[in-house]
């Protein structure tokens, strides 16, 4: 006769062990680039199943935009990938173009080329930093910002924002680059080439970089394709496209330049990929100097672009141009249309509506991070809580611009 | 701006030769052996030709503006012209690009659109498909079907413009919280939401 009576709650029963189990990484995680939270179904250490939970940073900008004029647009599209601030104006500023079926002068053409090469080289810089630092290799980061530093210097010469340049308007160019900027770009350019090289030495013959990258993360190039992966990712996974070569913008179609394509379909693969596009772009940047040449940065339409300073104070029509398109913006016709640029983190789709006022009816931004992120799930099955965060750095999102 | 009448289309069906080439628009006209040459490269415009005069009641309307082709399809259709625009040989729009919806108004009838930006990674061609939705019934079936892809985007919809797609996997919201109420990418959600703020 047993001495103790056991409440039925601590009974002691035979039953197999619970094994899964459910961990929230984020939003606060530093590996998660933002505050993206993930919702990881665990067994052991592996990773049944990844659920990304994204809208933390949702603060209504296609909303805003409706609201807007479209020149006053430009401000916000700064702050969506906030990495490629430049890639953003101009995927924007050209559907508009596109909408008012503007021309846009030769020298424009270049600078804009010119300076999104350079913002791309600025944020594969700030993706190799983080990524490295992610997997645990700390002095790499230093490195990338020294170098992305200069990059930054230039923008902030040419626009006056470090960050947030705003730099392309619709018609050209807020102003023409200042005086002594070529030689600046070149300083840089003669420096950039060794910068790379001493990355590869810190990264690509590390025997522990490779073993946290080869093999993680794969996806095949028909499930890329499939969920939609875009840029970089979609070229880690042997797939060649590259929306400047395929719908080329901006002239990119007289530019010599290779789409670097890696088969491996891993996070190796992907870094691969953005270390050697730095050197693409790095030639890209080397033609579109020895293109420049003195000419008009803004297209003749003036009652679409703001007219000079100068012009402004001794011309009566400039004057009153000037006060219409600030006071009361420009009519764009009514029409629709899709532009696709290729950003540095894959295809960003600008969709703009018009009905025919000084405001966008609708705009919309195909965000190459929200959709290469919604591939996640796909590719950390099977792997590793670790490896998620080599796998997420490979990925190179911004929630910026997936929350929008 | 260019609209296909489609009357010609429809002939051309009826006589069992959906490749016979017609009318006197040149960007219409196909190649007479459009069907032994895949390594032919055909623009958009004659791609959907081709499809509506295979597909009569698939296209309601075919719009060409500022080089882009828009084709509107009948809601109830647009899983079987995704399938066919995805797997055909001079199509193969392998790549959905992206899946927006609009507000044309509150008044407006239909209100609602969603449109579906489709890219060949083989033609490296673009196109536009669009359903046009009446307020009452902002009801579309899902594509998750035809490109896994759609699955975020068709929840941001969802979420923001309040269409509803039918058989989706897993259509919970996305940016918003799930206890938000109202769609706020609708003409008539204000802008600052509703005081003091949106949350049950």
């Amino acid at each position: 006769m047993s001495a103790v009576n056991i409440p039925p709650q601590f009974e002691i029963v035979d039953r197999p062990l619970d094994t899964q189990m459910t961990i929230s990484m984020g939003p606060q995680h530093p590996s998660t680039h933002g505050v993206l939270r993930l919702e990881l179904v665990l067994d052991g250490e592996m990773v049944v199943k990844a659920t990304p939970d994204i809208g933390y940073l949702h603060t209504g900008m296609e909303k805003l935009f409706e609201y807007k004029k479209y020149q006053q647009g430009i401000v916000i599209t700064d702050r969506m990938d906030y990495l490629n601030p430049l890639g953003n104006n101009l995927a924007y500023v050209m559907a508009v173009e596109k909408l008012l079926e503007l021309e846009i002068p030769e020298r424009a053409q270049t600078i804009r080329v010119l300076m999104c090469e350079l913002q791309r080289i600025a944020s594969h810089l700030v993706w190799l930093g983080t990524h490295a630092l992610d997997i645990g290799a700390m002095s790499v980061f230093f490195y990338c910002f020294r170098e992305r530093e200069k990059i930054l210097n230039l923008i902030e010469a040419a626009s006056g924002g470090r960050l947030t340049p705003s730099y392309f308007r619709i018609g050209g160019l807020m102003m023409d680059l200042p005086s002594g900027f070529e030689r600046r770009v070149r300083q840089f350019q003669d420096g950039f080439i060794k910068a790379v090289d001493e990355f590869h030495v810190l990264l690509t013959g590390n025997s522990i970089f490779r073993g946290r990258t080869q093999g993680v993360g794969v996806i095949t190039a028909e499930d890329a394709i499939d969920w939609g992966l875009s840029g970089p990712c979609l070229r880690g996974s042997g797939v060649n496209l590259d929306i400047r070569r395929a719908n080329p913008y901006a002239s990119y179609e007289t530019y010599d330049f290779d789409v670097p394509v890696e088969q491996d379909c891993d996070v190796w693969a992907r870094y691969m990929v953005r270390m050697r596009e730095m050197k693409e772009s790095h030639k890209i940047v080397a033609q579109a100097l020895g293109r420049l040449k003195p000419g008009p940065v803004k297209a003749d339409a003036p009652k679409v672009v703001l007219p000079d300073r100068e012009a402004m104070k001794t011309h009566m029509d400039a004057l009153i141009h000037h006060f219409l398109i600030v006071a009361e913006g420009f009519d764009v016709p009514a029409g629709e249309v899709y532009h696709p640029i290729e950003a540095s983190k894959g295809e960003l789709g600008v969709y703009v509506k018009s009905d025919g006022g000084p405001k966008p009816s609708r705009v919309h931004f195909r965000g190459p991070s929200f959709v290469n992120l919604s591939a996640l799930p796909h590719m950390s099955e099977g792997a590793m809580v670790a490896d998620i965060v080599a796998i997420i750095g490979s990925l190179d999102i911004v929630l910026g611009e997936i929350d929008r | 701006m260019h609209r296909d009448t489609s009357a010609a289309a429809l002939r051309s069906f009826a006589a069992g030769d959906p490749f016979m080439s017609i009318g006197t628009n040149s960007e219409n006209i196909l190649p007479q052996s459009v069907s032994t040459d895949v390594n032919q490269r055909l623009t958009p415009s004659q791609l959907v030709t081709a499809l509506q005069r295979q597909h009569p009641d698939w296209v309601s309307e075919i719009v060409e503006a500022l080089g882009e082709v828009t084709v509107t399809v009948p809601a109830a259709h647009i899983v079987n012209v995704c399938e066919e625009l995805k797997t055909g040989a001079h199509t193969r729009f392998d790549f959905l690009s992206d899946i927006c919806g609009a507000d044309r108004g509150v008044e407006e009838e239909p209100r609602f659109e969603v449109n579906y930006h489709l890219f060949s990674t083989t033609w490296h061609h673009r196109l536009r498909l669009k359903v046009l939705l009446n307020e009452g019934e902002a009801h579309v079936p899902t594509v998750t079907s035809v490109w896994r892809t759609a699955n975020w985007h068709e929840r941001e919809t969802f979420d923001l413009m309040g269409v509803v797609f039918d058989g989706h996997p897993d259509l919970r919201r996305i940016l918003l919280p799930d206890d938000w109420q109202g769609h706020a990418l609708r003409k008539d959600f204000p802008l600052r939401g509703y005081e003091p703020y949106s949350l049950k």
